[in-house]
């Protein structure tokens, strides 16, 4: 099934074009997760693209072969535009995904964005109940995702049903499964929380103990055989309870391109934190150029950049070394093995975190009362605006 | 799951495309963030699984236009590993 053809483009052993194209429309969100992954300085990157220059992006990488673009943010559906960006992208042939929390999916919009050719939905929860949901979010949203749902599936849709997972909602894990097969979701992401933009920041609240997680994955395994051939559950791997590195992005500037509300181009969501590499922005510079040519996308492609741990082990081909961003977090060297490898020699740091997680009180299964503002250590801090200007 | 029969009509599942990607030089099949590399003869089976080609007329087809006579073990084998895939129905 890998009958890829030669390289007609390309320069001998030269860089693959972009087959993921990342359209971060907005950074405007109307939920305040306290997991996002967007920066957690977000207010200072407030001037997003126009249509046309979004159009020109798309068209750009649709040249270069990109065939998958996510409309992703924020909050995409806060674009009065999509509609026309998504028949834009759905002319020039690319698969186009909507990732969306379900605010501003009314019928007339769902309808409209299906006429413009849109392919696929992946609405997020936060959790199984309207307690939890809404909490996390910090909106009340439980019961209009509900009926979002409802929207996506009556007009024949395919739909991805994302939940972040983390230590409030693993032990709902069961009920997530069961709400996702009555809402007759055609894939459930339970995406186990990575550590970026505000989970990073929340990161001792959100870390679940080893033995939530089993529990978690038992419950899913049992889920499993029940429901094969209707609902597909992923269940994204816990790298730092596992121990496992993650084949970040499938690599550096391998097949992954996101374009930031501001124009900046970015090998991964959260790559901006990262000192010493300046991002070209699609307003001053061609999408192939910036692929092929910026130091910043050929910073850590390939081996070259490796550390010895990484360039020594036999799977450095497979895992990449893991995760720039997490290498750069956990150790303050982007370029280091990422701490979540057994063989790095900072792994003992994440060995730590996770223990210590199992110390923290079991939150699951009783409804959190909301805090409004909490800022106190060791309490939730939300995504807001305010929130993102005091990070700044 | 039944076997297919020559009267039953493949069509690709909804949430797939199939389309030629010239950066690829091959068919490819596209889903939910997902891309599958197809090689020449799952693109020239899948192409005839339009949903109104009999299965018997979907082997005629391609061993006239082939040239090839007894391609139906194979283009059935194939189908029936398509739909363990979720690629057809």
């Amino acid at each position: 099934m890998d009958a890829t053809g030669s390289g007609e483009r390309g320069r001998a052993g030269a860089v693959k074009p972009p087959l993921w194209l990342l359209a971060e429309l907005t950074y405007r969100c109307p939920l305040h997760c306290a997991f996002c992954s967007n920066p957690v300085d977000y207010t200072r990157y407030g001037n997003e693209l126009d249509t046309g220059e979004w159009i020109r992006v798309f068209r750009e990488a649709r040249a270069m072969g990109a065939v998958q673009l996510g409309f992703s943010g924020g909050e995409p559906l806060v674009r009065d535009d999509l509609e026309e960006l998504v028949a834009a992208a759905h002319q020039l042939g690319f698969y186009t995904n909507l990732i969306t929390s379900g605010v501003g999916l009314v019928p007339r919009r769902a309808e409209a964005l299906k006429k413009a050719g849109l392919d696929h939905i992946q609405l997020s929860f936060q959790d199984s109940s309207r307690e939890l949901n809404d909490f996390l979010s910090s909106t009340r949203t439980f019961d209009l995702k509900q009926r979002v749902a409802r929207t996506i599936k009556d007009l024949g849709y395919p739909m991805v049903l994302n939940c972040v997972m983390h230590r409030y909602n693993l032990p709902h894990v069961g009920r997530i499964i069961e709400m996702a097969e009555s809402m007759e979701a055609d894939f459930l992401e339970l995406a186990n929380v990575q550590y970026y933009g505000w989970a990073w920041r929340n990161r001792e609240m959100l870390m679940p103990s080893r033995s939530a997680l089993a529990s978690a994955e038992a419950v899913v395994e049992a889920h499993r055989p029940r429901l094969e051939g209707r609902l597909k559950i992923l269940w994204v791997v816990p790298d730092y309870a596992e121990g496992k590195p993650k084949p970040c992005m499938a690599g550096w500037g391998s097949v992954f391109l996101v374009v930031a509300p501001d124009g900046a181009a970015l090998p991964c969501h959260s790559a901006r934190m990262l000192p010493g590499l300046e991002f070209p922005n699609v307003r001053e510079h061609a999408v192939r150029s910036i692929w092929h040519d910026s130091p910043a996308f050929g910073a850590y492609r390939g081996t070259g950049w490796m550390s010895s741990t990484c360039a020594s082990c036999d799977d450095r081909e497979k895992d990449h070394g893991g995760c720039r961003c997490q290498a750069y977090l956990l150790t303050g060297d982007a370029a280091a093995t990422d701490p979540v490898c057994p063989k790095s020699p900072r792994h003992a740091e994440v060995e730590a975190m996770v223990t210590a997680a199992a110390g923290v009180g079991d939150t699951g299964g009783t409804p959190i009362r909301f805090v409004p503002g909490a800022r106190r250590s060791g309490e939730l801090v939300f995504r807001t605006d305010a929130n993102a200007r005091a990070q700044g | 799951m039944t076997a297919w029969t020559d009267s039953a009509q493949p069509a690709l599942g909804t949430m797939y495309r199939m389309q030629w990607e010239e950066a690829q030089q091959c068919h490819v099949l596209l889903f939910p963030e997902g891309m599958i590399r197809l090689n020449e003869p799952a693109a020239e089976i899948l192409k005839r699984c339009d949903g109104k080609t009999s299965v018997a007329a979907l082997v005629a087809d391609l061993e006239s236009t082939f040239g090839e006579p007894d391609l139906r073990a194979d283009v059935l084998e194939f189908l029936e590993q398509a739909r363990g895939r979720h690629w057809i129905r």
